[in-house]
């Protein structure tokens, strides 16, 4: 009894001490990063001397011009376009499927459309952009008699691929809601379509925000599929129609080229560390939707 | 369904195996690189040691892009002849090979430009091999009725001062500019010689040169620039004051646009990274893989030129 017991005890401590390095490392790590983006990213304000202001809020970007000039403004502004852009695209389309398979149709629905959405995760982004590049941009050039490199262009692209995200988060989000909060409503003679409209949706909505914010976050940090498509100038869109930055592809398209330690290499860092704490933003939020959902 | 996602899972499984040994191949190689990089001036021993058929040290190449294929041919070659030699080419762009190189973690870096053509690389600790030249010539769309564009023509078309090709002869045509990154030295290149170092107006920026190309292909009215070993069917290359981007009008810069290609090395290269170097300029890859690759033997040109643009004849 007594060796049994002792063997248990050993097993807890390792079970224990590998569970606590594993947490450690991860935590570790994530610091480190952050430290990291974080050390790389400042100096640009606190040894190269630029303002942060100038950088947020300027327009002109010439790193490498005389006198250099950091705005990236523009980019900024084409991350936050591209993806409310991709996120009202998707989010609807998304929801919409994710109801069809809970509430319309779930035998289809789970054995055909699900497996067929999530197909969509495993495509790389690189194939992503080149069928935008070869179908969607002509496409678009076409119709409305302009370049086809646009925020419509990388906003489609971006929705098709956070598509996938959406709908299972908000079909787990709407298979959760108590199949009792339905009878009850069907019972009080609601039809089909004001249950899912009025209880379905309405109980589970802060798990569909989740879902869209999930999405949101992936279409933010994406790189490659928009750098192919959105055209890359660093000039302010006139319309949906026209081309733009984000700060992921101004930061692909240069870093390559740029050397450590330069203004220009910082300032590539310093826009890293806004995607950084935008996604910190998106981890709060979310985190602020899931406490809504466990107050319910 | 069951068998379907186990179907998968087996897959994602052989995926991950497979990514795990790429990088297991690759990992070695830069990892032992700093400890066999010699630190400034190199011990004999090394030297004696590295007999071509004796693997001696690993070398890693690293930068440029458009480098990249003559490297990537020339490794092949050579460690086909001396087995058990590695050579490790790498991509990354040429700001990346350049400060690879000068931080010690790449034996070789490549660049399309000079070191001091880069702010932040200490360009007197590098050693530079000039391996190949390469001519850039404007692209445009196979659309575009215009063959031959004056240097002040091309200088307004990308400072965005003309925007129609009817201005310059063509057909009543919008003009659409494809553009490298501020920091690309494709771009560097062409706007120093090219367009006398005017600011380009911003248009369609892609840093990959397959990118551009289909770009200006498929887009009606556009125009870019290209390395000459990128034209193929799909784009035209223009004419700049009447003189053809060939080979015989570059090795006497009558054709002023083109660049060396170069590979740096910290302090004079030793081992197998100096043998690599000697094969690369060797007749046997100048005369046949660099023409091949579309880029211009070293040892054709006529004239030389400098870091700060000077042409001298050789």
């Amino acid at each position: 009894m007594l060796t049994y017991n002792k063997r248990q005890f050993t097993e807890n401590i390792t079970g224990r001490t590998v569970a606590l390095v594993c947490a450690a490392l991860l935590v570790i790590v994530v610091l480190s990063i952050t430290y990291f983006i974080a050390s790389k990213g400042l100096s640009t304000f606190f040894v190269n001397g630029v303002s942060i202001s100038e950088f947020l809020t300027q327009v002109k970007w010439d790193p490498e011009g005389e006198p250099a000039m950091y705005g990236v403004f523009p980019f900024i502004l084409g991350s936050f376009l591209v993806t409310a852009l991709a996120a009202i695209i998707a989010a609807p389309l998304g929801i919409g499927a994710a109801i069809f398979m809970t509430e319309i149709f779930p035998n289809f629905g789970k054995k055909v459309l699900k497996p067929v959405i999530e197909l969509l995760v495993g495509i790389p982004s690189v194939v992503y952009g080149y069928v935008g590049l070869s179908l969607l941009v002509p496409f678009i050039r076409e119709q409305f008699d302009v370049l086809g490199f646009s925020l419509l262009a990388g906003g489609l692209v971006l929705a098709l691929m956070i598509l996938p995200t959406i709908t299972s988060v908000a079909t787990d989000a709407i298979e959760a809601v108590p199949q009792d909060l339905r009878n009850a409503s069907l019972a009080l003679g609601a039809t089909r379509w004001q249950t899912i409209w009025n209880v379905v949706l309405h109980s589970s909505l802060p798990g569909c925000l989740t879902a869209v914010v999930l999405g949101m976050a992936r279409a933010f940090g994406e790189a490659l599929a928009v750098q192919m498509v959105i055209g890359n100038t660093t000039k302010l869109p006139g319309s949906l129609l026209d081309p733009i930055s984000t700060l992921t592809s101004g930061i692909t398209l240069n870093m390559g080229n740029t050397i450590q330690g330069t203004p220009y290499n910082n300032a590539l860092w310093s826009m890293a560390l806004l995607l950084l704490a935008m996604s910190f933003v998106f981890i709060m939020i979310l985190r602020f939707l899931g406490r809504k959902r466990m107050v319910k | 369904m069951k068998k379907l996602s186990k179907m998968f899972m087996a897959l994602t499984f052989v995926g991950a195996l497979l990514a795990g040994c790429g990088s297991n191949n690759a990992a070695p190689a830069p990892a032992q690189q700093p400890a066999a990089q010699p630190s400034t001036p190199a011990p004999e021993a090394n030297n004696s040691g590295s007999a071509t058929t004796s693997p001696g040290e690993p070398v890693t190449a690293v930068g440029s892009t458009a480098l990249q294929p003559l490297v990537e041919q020339s490794a092949k070659d050579y460690m086909a002849k001396n087995q058990g030699v590695q050579i490790q080419v790498q991509g990354g762009g040429s700001g990346t090979g350049l400060s690879q190189v000068a931080s010690g973690a790449a034996t070789i870096g490549n660049s399309d430009i000079f070191a001091e053509e880069k702010k932040g690389i200490p360009a007197n600790e590098l050693v530079d091999h000039k391996v190949a030249v390469v001519g850039m010539a404007a692209a445009v769309s196979p659309k575009v009725k215009v063959d031959n564009l004056t240097k002040q023509q091309l200088i307004d078309i990308f400072t965005g001062k003309i925007t129609n090709w009817k201005d310059v002869g063509g057909d009543d045509m919008k003009i659409t500019l494809v553009n490298r990154p501020k920091s690309s030295g494709t771009r560097a290149t062409f706007n120093k010689f090219a367009m006398d170092g005017k600011e380009e107006a911003e248009g369609i920026t892609e840093d990959s040169s397959g990118t551009v190309r289909k770009i200006i292909a498929e887009t009606p009215g556009a125009i870019g620039y290209l390395a000459l070993s990128y034209f193929n069917d799909s784009v035209k290359a223009l004419k700049l004051d009447g003189v053809e981007a060939n080979a015989e009008n570059i090795t006497t810069n009558k054709y002023p646009v083109w660049a060396y290609e170069h590979m740096y090395t910290k302090g004079e290269p030793t081992g197998n990274a100096k043998a690599f170097l000697e094969f690369i300029l060797s007749d046997e890859v100048q005369k046949k893989t660099v023409t091949d690759l579309g880029f211009l033997p070293i040892t054709d040109m006529k004239v030389e030129r400098d870091a700060e643009g000077k042409v001298t004849q050789k």
